[in-house]
């Protein structure tokens, strides 16, 4: 992925600066209390030193306080430009694909020779069009007729193209991909504009990004902060005139400034962004910020076993031969019953057997009559001129011949969850054959890790009770839902929730879209319908269902990083108050210098050095909060302890090596 | 200090700890209405009413009522102070209250702040204590541990609209648990010595007569309902209110007795005592803390003293009792700011400038540690919930206690709460600092004079009603704000904390999952701790350096105001 590259490149960062500036406007920063408060006590701050500077008397000090508080605004708006340029940057490129359109807007479905030549940017919801080979889909849309194939690397970034067709579960297009043969009518289902790529492109940018539940909630916190130290610091004028003079407004405004919680005020709006783009560049779209958030909430995670949990196709486990036959024999006539059978099951059952016997496969014979699997029969199988009739069929289906020792081993098979195949050569039941679901390498680990997470996983399948209990066990899942109809998973759904739990689920068909609704996250397949991505509030553009799990990863990461900084930024109070309270007042009160811990130069430079702490902390923070604080695998105390043991202990201590450094800095400088 | 002092502290402190125990469980059991050894009585009271107690009330149902007892209770008192002249039981023939006075006494006494702008044995009638003062005691700490108990119902049920009936529990709590102490207590007291009489007083040879009065029933409510206010002016301190080292342990004891007790009935209502322990271990560390420092502060002496001759290993006793001693009245002047209490064993504008910012600091932390019958708990709760709010993200996920999520309505509530002491404390003060109606009440110049200030405010704000002497207080300026100052720092405080709890109990109690952290154990005790120094703590730096820090350090310089 180059957007990294470009993120860090030049333009970027000049553009981001730009910004910056920009987002200086009042009215723009209204919607940030804390870095508002802040612009207002610098403007404040600087007339007072044009003032101090017209009536000649000294200035130098309230300016430079001035243009310090003016810098901490300055590196507030930047934080949240760079983060917006990242995600603006990828946003550019979807953007560039999808170039000057044009669509071929039909009149008819039924007539496709008839159309006219329209600028995509024209198209209204529920407007027909053609797509032709090499044309690029101009909007969002359900394929009503045709099959085609449609290369979606533009948005998945995979470059093998993927089946459309009408109706099914594979009939949703998406704008801005190619179609690279034959042809398609499309019905749109979202106006350019307002299609799915343009939300998210809207998303990344931080445009329309609205405040999450949470940090709506942090906002009042930092709000409400902000008030409290505004009535601590406004009242010492009235406190200092009953013994001692108050100290000047500059001096006021530094305090105040610095005791607002500026860092994590400047970095909110950065952290929210990039956890959006962190989710982008993952593949995985949101389509609101609100979703990210509760995806860190999750207690329940609802995983469609096939394909998700298991490789998505049952394979040959393991030969049992009736009594009084070689397992030898019995592989080879199974090898002959699935020459003919392409599908992946068949051709499991060939490689255990090469594997396992050295038995190889060859052609299918001249002169064979090939019996092919179909749902009534459930038999396949060959017949081969002057060797016989090999059959293998469902176990049911030759009970009557299968001598009692291997129903025994049957119905063993179908009790650990594998499925039985017979194997008949004449009629006569050889053996049986296990087709055991093959569960993804490394699930096991996954599910422990998300259980030390606090998050229970579910697994759904149509399989029976039996079956699917036994694979339950074995990927490590906690519960399962066997023979689930979408009504099953909607129902529980809705119960976990009655119980106060938060549930995430992926799904990709239109059945899965009434529970993909109900779910709290609910993450939708790019390959899925249309429904069920309208019904989502993801979608994963790699349709890659076990994604789920990272995406509960970076919800949970987003809140970490505000929890860190909002700590950090509470923390460093304590010290930015052993700079400037005793530097006001030591003047009257000379006992107050043994509180001078930090061994300050002057009274001055410790003012100054405290605001200009205050400002670079914001810079200085940038990267980690476009990173993210993460996990660390930890479990939710340890994770506690160590975040409050680097943020909490950490911002009580930093400050004050900070502080000091800075003044040791200014001191040498002579610029106090 | 010395090991007998702090033999002294360590003895008490774990006497309240075993007493809250059983003290827990039986309050859990009186709110739930289980305990009934008056039910007669009791369900008397509510038919007389005509309250059905077992109809439950919504939050703003619960503040309502609360409300309205406490208006009516407000009107009655002011009523009976201000005529108490022509009412009998005034065998001193005392006058009534000028209105200033009786506005602020009767809000004092309502809000459970018990703040005394006035000199109890020189103007308050027999009548006025005990009907009118008395019944105050008992209907504010029953008012205090039933909003207590209703946030508790709100935290411990999942998808709830009632809190409980504030009839009920305030008929229950005081029935079954402060009337039986009081009494058993009241009685103790007497046994002690403490005067239980209707009569003016003992006349002595010369002429000169010693008040006396009903006051050993009203010691005993003032210190259990964490009220504090004393039946004589000088409270504690007085020898007929406070006479033996025993009645001062029993105090000490009743004092703290009812916060610790309501953290642990808190555990046993939610289901897991560990949440209780939790919160007794974080206040009793501030108590500790505290009283180490103002004990050590208060051993070492003033300097000026040592440098007259005075004995440094006497420490600074000015202003103190000598049947008290040092240890003990700086625990008193720890447990009687932390609990919210204001009855006092000494005085605490004569302690040394850092002894008495410990008090002080106290009092502006929000009366939380352990804070008032029922305010304490319903006041620290605030804290725990901005605590898990913080410290909840860091763990990733939306922030819970108890299971219940913490979202933005209950962090505006509670910010709107913790607004409501440092706008009273430093916003009154800064004023009464220039304004020349309120310097004529301060006595003393420079930093000294502005804790005078502060500390009058943060004890009204606070609702804990002790005082640094040598402000005068009954003025009508200082009777109206300081009036206002408490009646803010009750309601204001009491209004958004019943919303947070109808806004929880509402929500679905999510049950504990390894993705939540633990509100329990010594991390939780040292994040707790630090939000109350951070967010209830830290406002209050600059003032306090402007009044003791700077007049310590003066002291030090051998400068004295």
């Amino acid at each position: 992925m180059n957007t990294t590259a470009e993120a860090r490149g030049q333009p970027v960062l000049a553009r981001a600066l730009r910004d910056a500036v920009l987002k200086l406007n009042p009215a723009h920063l209204i919607r940030n209390p804390v870095i508002f408060v802040t612009e207002v006590v610098s403007i404040l701050v600087t007339l007072l030193a044009m003032l101090a500077a017209w009536r000649a008397e000294p200035w130098g000090f309230q300016a430079g306080i001035a243009a310090w508080l003016w810098l901490t605004v300055l590196f507030a708006t930047f934080a949240e430009a760079i983060a917006e340029g990242r995600g603006r940057a990828r946003a550019e490129s979807l953007r560039r694909s999808r170039g000057e359109a044009r669509a071929k807007l039909l009149a008819r479905a039924d007539d496709r020779t008839q159309w006219q030549d329209r600028a995509a940017a024209d198209l209204r919801e529920g407007d027909l069009i053609l797509v032709a080979a090499g044309d690029l889909i101009p909007a969002d849309g359900e394929a009503i007729e045709g099959i085609a194939s449609v290369n979606e690397a533009a948005v998945t970034g995979e470059s093998a193209p993927v089946i459309r067709e009408s109706g099914g579960d594979r009939s949703a297009v998406t704008g801005g991909t190619t179609l690279v043969s034959d042809w398609l009518v499309v019905r749109v289902t979202a106006a350019p504009g307002n299609s799915f790529m343009d939300r998210m492109i809207a998303l990344v940018e931080g445009a329309s990004r609205q405040k999450t539940p949470n940090e709506v909630a942090l906002d009042i916190l930092l709000a409400g902060m902000t008030i409290v130290f505004l009535i601590a610091v406004a009242t010492i004028v009235g406190l200092a005139s009953f013994h001692a003079t108050p100290p000047s407004v500059p001096v006021l405004a530094a305090l105040l400034v610095t005791l607002i919680p500026t860092t994590i005020g400047g970095l909110l709006s950065a952290i929210g962004i990039a956890g959006m783009d962190r989710l982008v560049r993952f593949n995985v779209v949101a389509t609101s910020g609100r979703a990210v958030e509760a995806a860190g909430d999750v207690d329940v995670l609802l995983l469609d076993k096939t394909g998700t949990i298991t490789l998505g196709n049952r394979q040959a486990a393991s030969f049992i031969p009736a009594p009084g036959v070689d397992e030898r024999d019995l592989a080879e006539a199974a090898v002959l019953a699935s020459l003919a059978d392409e599908t992946p099951e068949g051709r499991s059952i060939l490689v255990l057997a090469r594997e396992k016997h050295g038995v190889a496969a060859e052609a299918v014979p001249e002169g064979a009559t090939i019996i092919p699997f179909t749902a009534q029969t459930r038999v396949s199988g060959l017949d081969l001129p002057g060797r016989g009739s090999f059959r293998k069929a469902a176990a049911d289906r030759m009970a009557d011949a299968t001598p009692p020792a291997l129903v025994e081993a049957v119905a063993r098979i179908a009790r650990a969850g594998a499925t039985p195949l017979v194997v008949a050569r004449d009629g006569q039941v050889l053996g049986a054959i296990a087709l055991k679901d093959v569960i993804k390498p490394g699930m096991r680990e996954r599910f422990d890790a998300l259980r030390r997470m606090g998050i229970r996983t579910v697994m759904v399948t149509g399989d029976n009770r039996l079956t699917a209990a036994a694979i339950a066990a074995e990927a490590g899942v906690d519960d399962f839902l066997a023979e689930a109809t979408p009504e099953d998973k909607l129902g529980y759904i809705r119960r976990a929730q009655a119980e106060g739990r938060l549930v995430a689920m992926a799904g990709d068909g239109t059945n899965d879209a009434p529970a993909l609704a109900q779910a709290d996250v609910g993450l939708a397949m790019q390959t899925g319908t249309q429904a069920a991505r309208e019904a989502g509030n993801m979608v994963d553009l790699d349709s890659d269902p076990t994604k789920l799990i990272e995406v509960v990863e970076i919800g949970k990461q987003l809140l970490i990083t505000r929890g860190a900084l909002t700590t950090f930024s509470i923390a460093n109070d304590v010290a930015k108050y052993f700079a400037i309270l005793p530097a006001i007042f030591v003047a009257q009160y000379p006992g107050l210098a043994a509180l001078n811990v930090m061994g300050l130069t002057s009274p001055e430079s410790a003012i100054l050095s405290a605001v200009i702490f205050n400002a670079l902390i914001i810079v200085a923070l940038v990267p980690l909060a476009l990173r993210g604080v993460g996990r660390g695998g930890l479990g939710a105390a340890a994770l506690l302890r160590r975040n409050l043991l680097v943020y909490g202990l950490g911002g009580l201590l930093v400050p004050f090596l900070g502080i000091k450094a800075i003044d040791v800095c200014l001191t040498l400088l002579g610029i106090v | 200090m010395t090991l007998i002092g702090w033999a002294q502290i360590a003895f008490l402190l774990t006497l309240v700890l075993a007493t809250a125990v059983p003290l827990g469980r039986y309050i859990a059991a009186v709110a739930e209405g289980r305990v009934g050894f008056l039910r007669p009585l009791e369900t008397g009271f509510y038919r007389t009413a005509g309250v059905d107690p077992a109809q439950g009330m919504g939050w703003q149902r619960y503040v309502l009522a609360m409300l309205a007892l406490n208006a009516a209770g407000f009107l009655l008192l002011y009523a009976l102070l201000r005529a108490q002249a022509w009412l009998p039981l005034n065998p001193a023939e005392l006058p009534g209250l000028s209105p200033w006075l009786a506005f602020n006494t009767a809000i004092s006494f309502v809000t459970n702040t018990n703040w005394q702008a006035y000199s109890g044995e020189t103007a308050m009638s027999h009548l006025s204590q005990m009907a009118g003062l008395a019944v105050q005691n008992f209907l504010s700490a029953a008012t205090g541990i039933a909003l207590a108990l209703a946030l508790t119902r709100a935290l411990a049920a999942g998808g709830v609209q009632a809190l409980g009936n504030f009839w009920a529990d305030l008929v229950r709590i005081t029935l079954y648990l402060l009337l039986p102490l009081a009494l058993l207590l009241g009685m103790l007291l007497v046994a002690q010595g403490v005067p239980q009489t209707l009569s003016a007083g003992a006349t002595l040879e010369g002429g000169e007569v010693l008040p006396l009065g009903p006051a050993a029933f009203q010691v005993a409510i003032k210190q259990l309902g964490t009220n504090g206010g004393g039946f004589f002016g000088v409270n504690s301190a007085h020898p007929f209110e406070n006479p033996t080292a025993i009645t001062n342990l029993l105090q000490l004891w009743a004092i703290l007795a009812l916060p610790f007790a309501l953290t642990l009935t808190f555990g046993r209502m939610v289901g897991d005592m560990r949440q209780g322990w939790a919160l007794s271990a974080v206040m009793m560390l501030f108590v500790i803390a505290g009283t180490a420092l103002a004990y050590a502060a208060e051993a070492a002496g003033n300097p000026l003293h040592i440098a007259a001759g005075l004995n440094p290993a006497d420490g600074n006793m000015e202003g103190k009792e000598v049947r008290h001693g040092i240890a003990l009245s700086a625990l008193w002047a720890v447990a009687t700011t932390g609990a919210s209490n204001g009855s006092v064993n000494a005085m605490h504008d004569s302690f040394t400038p850092l002894g008495g910012l410990v008090p002080m600091f106290l009092i502006q932390l929000g009366e939380v540690l352990p804070g008032g019958v029922g305010s304490g708990l319903y006041g620290i709760m605030v804290f725990v919930l901005l605590a898990v709010f913080v410290a909840g993200l860091m763990v990733g996920r939306t922030p819970e206690y108890l299971g219940k999520k913490i979202q933005a309505r209950e962090v505006k509530l509670a910010m709107l709460a913790v607004l409501v002491v440092p706008l009273c404390v430093l916003g009154f003060s800064a004023v009464a600092a220039v304004l020349p109606a309120a310097l004529a009440s301060v006595q003393d110049a420079g930093p000294h004079g502005l804790s005078e200030i502060l500390y009058a405010y943060s004890s009204a704000a606070g609702n804990n009603g002790s005082a640094f002497a040598g402000l005068t207080a009954d003025t009508p300026y200082m009777n109206t704000t300081l009036g206002i100052a408490m009646l803010l720092g009750r309601y204001a405080i009491i209004v958004p904390v019943l919303a947070i709890a109808g806004s929880l109990a509402a929500k679905p109690r999510a049950p504990d999952s390894a993705g939540s952290f633990p509100t329990h154990g010594p991390l939780f005790v040292g994040l707790l701790s630090g939000i109350i120094l951070i967010l209830g703590g830290l406002q209050f730096l600059p003032a306090l350096f402007l009044g003791p820090v700077a007049e310590h350090f003066a002291l030090m310089a051998g400068q004295t105001f």
